[in-house]
């Protein structure tokens, strides 16, 4: 290989990478609808600032400016104004973006890993405990998820572990009942049968050769569960039963903006603009997700 | 179908006491009753004495025999903050409920359905996206934003509707529509799916083929059956009612079983919680019970197959 060639080869590299994303990006305009684009760049800005929201805060949450009470957004120290105590509500919205998106992603993992669980448990042992997981399932559903967690808050309390363990059962049953009757239908199929008979111990077949036969689907209910969770959180924030002060959530901001509704809306309008446009694009990306990765539903 | 009817009212009692069981379970866990109730600086005898005229000192399947008894024979205890029973604290704020969930159920049914089957039968026009935006938009709303967006505009802005309580049929206004809104999202939704797949059926092609008059053949043929869908989320609804409640009549302050739920919830007063709770499970039951019969009413199909 001469040296011209290699300089060559090293030229069209960064054309190519350059030219792939351009072709990624005509790719997306092409198959993405446009207000799907727009959900995903909200979303991805949303993490973004859930990520980095120790360096993206003007000020601490608790930090007072009692001389500047209930400012109107707008001005050059408080973007979006201040509260009632003075504390800028663009650093709380931040810190409140990351907490209510680090207890939805917790919980949904939580639900996801529960209910799979349960399901192949579930499709491996069948009668007894198949029969129990689905009385389990059937109370879950039967009861609806705001009053269990109100229960469950008026005995025990709230705390900040407790919130997010509670929230990690929203949901479970959906993936329990996916899990285990895809769990079934996979394992008459020849791969599963397969490695079983190759000698793999269970675990390994469900861990292994299932699960990530069965994903897709299962990623699929988890964007349907997120955006739940996130609603259910700040409900009940909102009510004053969820996350506690000092620490902040979106409904705990809600909540204590609707106390000066008519002096300071914006304490109340700013994270309540957030839980929408957010619900909105996970609802609009997580159908389109629907729509092109799972085969079963149309 | 007696035998339909008898798997599906067995699958309904196991609930309700997989429900008693859990209110049950999680009472126990929340700690010692009798520290609870006695505070921690009580002498060991006077404990032992509450442990044994509460029963306390009874085996746990004693204690829950004896619970199941008090709850199917109506007694839910007493409410720790205000010392009356809890059932009647329940029952009286039935009424301011039910005054505002069945008006906010008609609206859902009234509004959302017909939407529904219209931009299902309007495909693609300008109606049909408007219909799904507004759609996409009342469920996605958490109805405390969109109960406090309406106060907002409403009450603060224009002044023409009050913001909380219950003296006048004005103050109901906001309430209902807050509480129908979400619905009729997801009515609408639900209704335009069932029609849309009914409507590419063949039988709807070989009834306008035989030159049935159109709307006989969207009433007839379609409506019934895309009925079995709509009737599910429709039973969901009736069963959800309370439990949408609570967030908007803690909004509006509304003297609800909802906001009764909440306060109680604050105060750990547990009864009363108790007593909520298995209420509110028992609509949930009752109402997929009925919707679990009317299926098999709808649709003989289903009742064939449940019954094997």
């Amino acid at each position: 290989m001469t040296s011209a060639d290699m300089a060559q080869k090293q030229s069209a590299q960064p054309q190519s990478a350059r030219s792939g994303v351009l072709g990624l990006i005509s790719y997306l305009r092409r198959h993405v609808p446009f207000s799907v684009g727009l959900g995903i760049f909200w979303l991805a800005a949303m993490v973004l600032v859930a990520c980095f929201a120790d360096s993206l805060r003007p000020y601490g949450i608790t930090a007072m400016d009692l001389t500047n009470r209930l400012a109107s957004p707008g001005n050059a120290a408080h973007w979006l104004g201040t509260d009632e105590l003075g504390r800028d509500v663009l650093s709380r919205l931040i810190q409140s973006i990351r907490v209510s998106l680090v207890i939805a992603f917790g919980a949904t993992i939580l639900s996801a890993v529960f209910g799979t669980a349960l399901g192949f448990a579930a499709a491996k042992f069948r009668g007894a405990v198949e029969h129990l997981v689905l009385v389990l399932a059937d109370f879950q559903a039967a009861l609806p998820f705001l009053i269990m967690s109100l229960a469950v808050l008026a005995f025990f309390g709230s705390s900040m572990l407790l919130l997010v363990c509670l929230m990690g059962f929203y949901g479970w049953e959906r993936y329990a009942r996916i899990a285990r009757g895809l769990a079934i239908s996979a394992s008459a199929q020849g791969y599963a049968a397969a490695v079983v008979q190759l000698g793999a111990t269970p675990t390994r077949v469900y861990l292994r050769h299932i699960l990530p036969n069965v994903a897709s689907t299962l990623i699929v209910s988890m964007t349907l569960t997120f955006p739940e969770i996130i609603l259910m959180e700040s409900g009940l924030s909102f009510l004053g039963l969820g996350v506690q002060p000092p620490e902040t959530s979106l409904g705990n901001m809600v909540g204590f903006g609707r106390e000066y509704l008519t002096r300071a809306p914006w304490t109340m309008l700013a994270p309540a603009l957030v839980i929408m446009l957010t619900t909105l694009s996970i609802s609009l990306v997580g159908d389109w997700l629907r729509d092109t990765l799972d085969p079963t539903v149309r | 179908m007696i035998r339909f009817v008898l798997t599906r009212l067995l699958r309904a009692v196991m609930t309700i006491f997989a429900v008693v069981t859990f209110a049950f379970v999680v009472l126990r866990m929340s700690g010692d009753p009798a520290q609870v109730m006695l505070g921690p600086d009580v002498p060991q005898d006077a404990v032992d004495a509450f442990r044994k005229a509460w029963g306390l000192d009874q085996p746990l399947w004693v204690q829950y025999l004896a619970y199941i008894k008090s709850i199917f024979s109506g007694d839910f205890g007493v409410s720790m903050r205000d010392k009356v029973s809890a059932l009647q604290l329940v029952l009286e704020r039935i009424p301011a409920t039910l005054q505002l969930t069945l008006p906010a159920l008609l609206l859902k049914l009234l509004i959302g359905i017909p939407a529904g089957v219209y931009a299902a039968l309007h495909r693609q026009s300008f109606a049909d996206r408007g219909v799904i935006l507004l759609a996409i938009f009342g469920f996605t709303i958490p109805s405390f934003v969109m109960g406090l967006l309406l106060v907002l505009i409403f009450s603060v802005i224009l002044g023409v509707l009050p913001s909380g309580g219950q003296d006048t049929w004005m103050h109901s206004i906001l309430p209902t529509i807050t509480m129908s809104i979400g619905g009729i999202g997801i009515l609408a939704r639900f209704s335009r799916s069932a029609m849309i797949e009914v409507m590419g059926q063949p039988y709807i092609r070989t009834a306008s083929a035989k030159g049935l008059k159109w709307s006989d053949v969207v009433w007839g043929h379609a409506l019934p059956n895309a009925a079995v869908p709509i009737v599910t989320i429709v039973g969901f609804m009736v069963g959800s009612l309370i439990a949408g409640a609570v967030v908007v009549e803690s909004i509006f302050s509304w003297p609800g079983i909802g906001r009764l739920l909440v306060v109680s919830v604050t105060n750990r007063d547990l009864a009363v919680v108790q007593c909520i709770l298995l209420m509110i499970a028992a609509t949930m039951v009752i109402s997929n019970l009925v919707v679990d019969l009317l299926y098999g009413w709808l649709d003989p199909r289903l009742r064939a197959q449940t019954a094997h």
